[in-house]
């Protein structure tokens, strides 16, 4: 994605500032007794580091310090949502500045323009960190060994840094001492920053190697704060009650009357939105959360309700089928070769529709924000993963300027991508403001739902022409849903040949199969648009798009008659536009090939199993070309013909994620998006109904539970090229896995997500039909 | 409407109305933030406490009806220690940590009734309670792992919120 994020003039992000924080060198310096090692942000920093730090002069992105007592304090400018991704990051710092991993800690900083473009997400967190956060401890590293040096009396090339001191033969000194000592002072400009010397793989000592993530005892015992924890003096409660529908409706009237003797009830008020983020929201003011609930019920709102409170999921289908049925609609991701020769000249041409439904991100912590103003600037406190988006957004909400709006950092309970979006700090932030005081607004579960960014449903045709041996020859993927991007962060839109389009929405789908002509169409679904705010969900279009791709590769091996395995193998080549580069692509198509592979080892593919119980493959790299995690999973999966109920018992999964900074928090991530990836598989889906989504709680909306979980194993390529990234491309390949192992085991193919039991027995009760009038 | 109870070993008496949710009681009156809001009907186990030692769900469960009882919040079971504390860490097992503290109450409950868990049950008791993160096999994991500890007799919570 970073390419897409390159080249933008105004207002947008600027890929520099993404990749790493705004920087002109780096800078060492004492500040009283600590040391500081940051990121200068003016060259005149450099001339005078410790006035710098110091003073905090020129204001310096404090990268990491070292208190006297040897302890590494790393800032955290990424949400922590699970990933323990403060431990990842803090590691790699760690390793170059050979501290002992005993002592280092993590600090989540708040919002600040100085560490440059705060967003976290698309899992890029330690893709793109990795580089400066090595240079920076590579930084740290070398001075601490110069000081050494000096203390020890000998030259720096004699000493060595390793678990926090500087090692001369059989003398050695601590980090700790050093600091203490005082007195060091250091700059170096970003061009002597770029020379750094960062260690060789071979070297690493902490990277790569076992650890405890520093998150986790706090969310054991309960003293972790998330933003539903967060408290201010003063704050009242506030609870929306959510209009009709999610744009274009009005309150025209609120009686609450009868609420008005519910002990500890204030008012409520209207929501006055200049950024039209929640319009025709009122919230509801009281002293306790129950009093607000205990008043919701009693309050009658009247509306003038948007336009799309009659639609329904089948009106957002039909309206995606009709746009993929009118040419000139959407824009052109891709159009590699010969298609349009490759289909009229084609034998055979199979074509395919799939459908995926809505999901609830259903992050467990509720959206909530406590706002308040302070001495004329507004804090929110609030779990958030894209500050930098909501801050201009929240700007124009207040009628302040962005430097007048700081978000307090707390963890996130789940973000899944919901907290991207940070809509849910604007109504927050203007209650505080209609009322004059703070108020900590806390959505409930149903209230959450229907004011969710779902997964969009989707409708995706594929078509491949297959020339008279039964070769593939062209592919087009025609694919439309609701775009996020476009709805909400518009500067990210890419390029397309015809157009712009949303990047995240067609991911997955420029696939690094070997074929003569491939073309990409991507479509906003604008009536989904208009009836919900798309969102970005675990994957985003990866979870769709990956569906309907890995799904329509098998069609095709099967129509072949060769092995889905083989079939994908032969296609994987290292080849042309699939050869791959440096440095985030070294080995290309090889690279899948080799998990592909790997995974066809790992589950017993071939071997034979009982009935109605069959393997299925899947493979992606994930979402970005530009940063391909390479996946492949097999499922295997039992179908009960009785019920139509297919039965997930094991799941192998494989992935080279390139160098991997903490393996056990890799499993986890992996773990963790697999069963999303099965989840949204067979057991969670909404549909829209009145222009909302039809369920809103665990009542009827019914995720994965323990019981549910298979046998799980993987295994992680050991690489030492580029990390990329982890959090979620597992999501995308274990559905389309379930999809195959269902027609291998059973013969029916099941082209609709979630695959409800229903759906399946129909299929199979079509399918013995028509084996009996044959 | 005066409510007196005996929460993490320690007697108050809050003055809200009879049909709050205990849950909010704890969080927003007592300050007890560990025990979480997921769902508001009781099908996530975020808000678990124990009350007089049985796992309930604070959400559901109107402030009046823990009246002269004992509940116990993740903070009460961390200060006592408890085994599944220890092997909740060695596990790993918190990704977002949101619905951990409920896991854990619920988890602790079940050992008393099921010293020496089967998987089955394991399953069976745990599946009430939601991780969205899908951080399942490590709860299992750290479950399996306390069970053996206590059996091995090397880990006894104490049992402080009998009535």
């Amino acid at each position: 994605m970073l390419k897409y994020l390159t080249g933008k003039s105004s207002g947008g992000a600027h890929a520099d500032e993404l990749a790493s924080p705004g920087r002109r060198g780096f800078i060492v310096g004492m500040a009283g007794a600590v040391l500081t090692l940051a990121f200068a942000r003016s060259p005149l920093s450099l001339a005078n580091p410790d006035k710098t730090v110091a003073e905090g002069a020129f204001d310096p992105t404090v990268w990491y310090w070292i208190e006297p007592d040897g302890r590494v304090v790393v800032n955290i400018a990424k949400a922590e949502m699970g990933q323990h991704i403060g431990t990842a990051l803090a590691r790699i710092v760690a390793d170059e500045l050979e501290a002992d991993w005993e002592q280092v800690e993590l600090r989540y900083v708040d919002s600040d323009p100085k560490w440059g473009y705060m967003v976290t997400g698309g899992s890029w967190s330690v893709w793109k960190s990795f580089d400066p956060l090595s240079r920076a401890g590579a930084a740290g590293r070398k001075v601490l060994i110069e000081e050494g040096a000096k203390k020890l009396g000998v030259k720096p090339e004699q000493c060595r840094a390793r678990a926090g001191r500087i090692i001369a033969g059989n003398q050695s000194i601590s980090y700790a001492d050093l600091v203490r000592g005082g007195g060091i002072s250091r700059s170096f400009t970003d061009e002597e920053l770029k020379q750094m010397p960062i260690k060789p793989p071979a070297e690493r000592r902490i990277i790569g190697g076992q650890t405890r993530a520093l998150d986790i005892p706090g969310k054991v015992d309960g003293s972790t704060l998330y933003g539903l924890d967060a408290k201010v003096d003063g704050m009242v409660y506030g609870r929306p009650i959510i209009p009709p529908t999610r744009y274009g409706s009005s309150v025209s009237s609120i009686d609450d009357s009868a609420a008005r003797e519910i002990p500890g009830y204030r008012q409520t008020v209207t929501l006055e939105d200049p950024s039209g983020t929640v319009p025709g929201w009122a919230m509801v003011i009281a002293d306790s959360f129950h009093a607000a609930n205990q008043a919701v019920k009693r309050i009658t709102v009247n509306w003038s309700p948007g336009k799309t409170t009659g639609v329904d999921e089948q009106a957002v289908l039909d309206h995606g089928r009709k746009l993929i049925g009118t040419a000139d609609q959407g824009v052109l991701a891709l159009d590699a070769g010969e298609v349009d020769k490759a289909f009229n000249d084609a034998a055979e041409v199979l074509e395919s529709e799939y459908v995926t439904h809505g999901v609830l991100h259903f992050q467990l912590e509720p959206v909530n924000a406590v706002a308040l103003e302070k001495d004329g600037t507004w804090e929110i406190h609030t779990g958030n993963q894209w500050q930098s988006l909501i801050i201009p957004v929240l700007s124009r909400a207040l009628q302040v300027p962005k430097e007048k709006i700081v978000m307090r950092t707390y963890l996130l309970g789940g973000g899944f991508g919901r907290r991207l979006n940070g809509d849910y700090s604007v109504p927050a932030a203007l209650a505080a403001k209609a009322v004059g005081r703070p108020v900590k607004m806390v959505l409930t579960r149903e209230d959450d739902a229907l004011f969710d960014s779902i997964r969009s449903p989707s409708v995706q045709k594929i078509r491949m022409a297959f020339d008279g041996d039964g070769k593939i020859t062209a592919m087009e993927h025609h694919a439309t849903a609701g775009w996020p991007t476009q709805v909400m962060a518009p500067d990210f839109m890419a390029d397309g040949i015809n157009g712009k389009y949303d990047p995240f929405a067609i991911q997955g789908a420029l696939h690094w199969y070997t074929m003569n002509g491939h073309r990409v169409r991507a479509i906003s679904n604008d009536l989904a648009n208009d009836t919900f705010r798309p969102g970005w969900l675990r994957s985003v279009g990866s979870g769709w798009v990956n569906w309907a791709l890995e799904s329509a590769i098998d069609e095709a091996a099967h129509k072949a008659g060769e092995d889905p395995i083989e079939f994908r193998l032969r296609r994987l080549k290292a080849i042309g536009r699939n050869a791959g580069s440096a440095p985030n692509a070294v080995g290309g198509a090889a690279r899948q090939a080799n998990v592909v592979r790997r995974v066809r080892e790992l589950s017993g593919w071939g071997a034979e199993l009982p009935a109605d119980t069959a393997l299925g493959v899947a493979t992606s790299y994930g979402q970005e070309r530009n940063m391909p995690t390479w996946t492949a999973c097999v499922a295997r999966v039992r179908v009960d013909r009785e019920t139509g109920r297919a039965t997930v018992e094991k799941l192998s999964l494989v992935t080279d994620a390139g160098t991997i900074v903490h393996p056990d928090g890799a499993r986890a991530q992996v773990e963790g998006a697999a069963l999303w990836g099965m989840s949204m598989a067979l057991h969670e889906g909404t549909v829209l109904h009145n222009g909302n989504v039809a369920d809103t709680n665990l009542n009827t909306y019914t995720p994965l539970r323990m019981r549910d979980v298979p046998e799980i194993e993987m295994e992680f390529v050991d690489s030492t090229e580029t990390a990329v990234g982890l959090g979620e491309p597992a999501t995308t390949v274990v559905g389309p896995a379930i999809g195959n192992a269902i027609f291998a085991a059973v013969g029916v193919r099941m082209r609709e997500l979630p695959i409800r039991p229903h759906a399946l027995l129909a299929e199979l009760q079509r399918d013995s039909k028509a084996n009996r009038e044959a | 409407m005066t409510t007196e109870f005996k929460i993490n070993a320690r007697p108050v008496r809050v003055d809200v109305p009879e049909d709050t949710p205990l849950l909010w009681v704890i969080r927003d009156d007592l300050g007890y933030t560990g025990t979480k809001f997921g769902c508001g009907i009781g099908l996530c186990g975020a808000c678990t406490v124990h009350v007089n030692g049985r796992a309930t769900r604070s959400c559901i469960t109107p402030v009046k009806d823990v009246a002269n009882s004992v509940v116990t919040t993740i903070e009460g079971l961390a200060e006592n220690g408890h085994p599944l504390l220890e092997t909740w860490v060695e596990a790993q097992t918190p990704q977002c940590g949101y619905c951990q503290p409920g896991q854990i109450m619920q988890a602790a409950a079940m050992l008393r009734d099921f010293p020496n868990p089967t998987d089955e049950q394991i399953n069976q008791v745990m599946s009430g309670n939601f991780c969205r993160c899908m951080a399942y096999v490590r709860i299992r994991e750290a479950i399996r792992m306390a069970a053996q500890r206590m059996q091995a007799g090397s880990g006894r919570p104490q049992e402080a919120d009998h009535a």
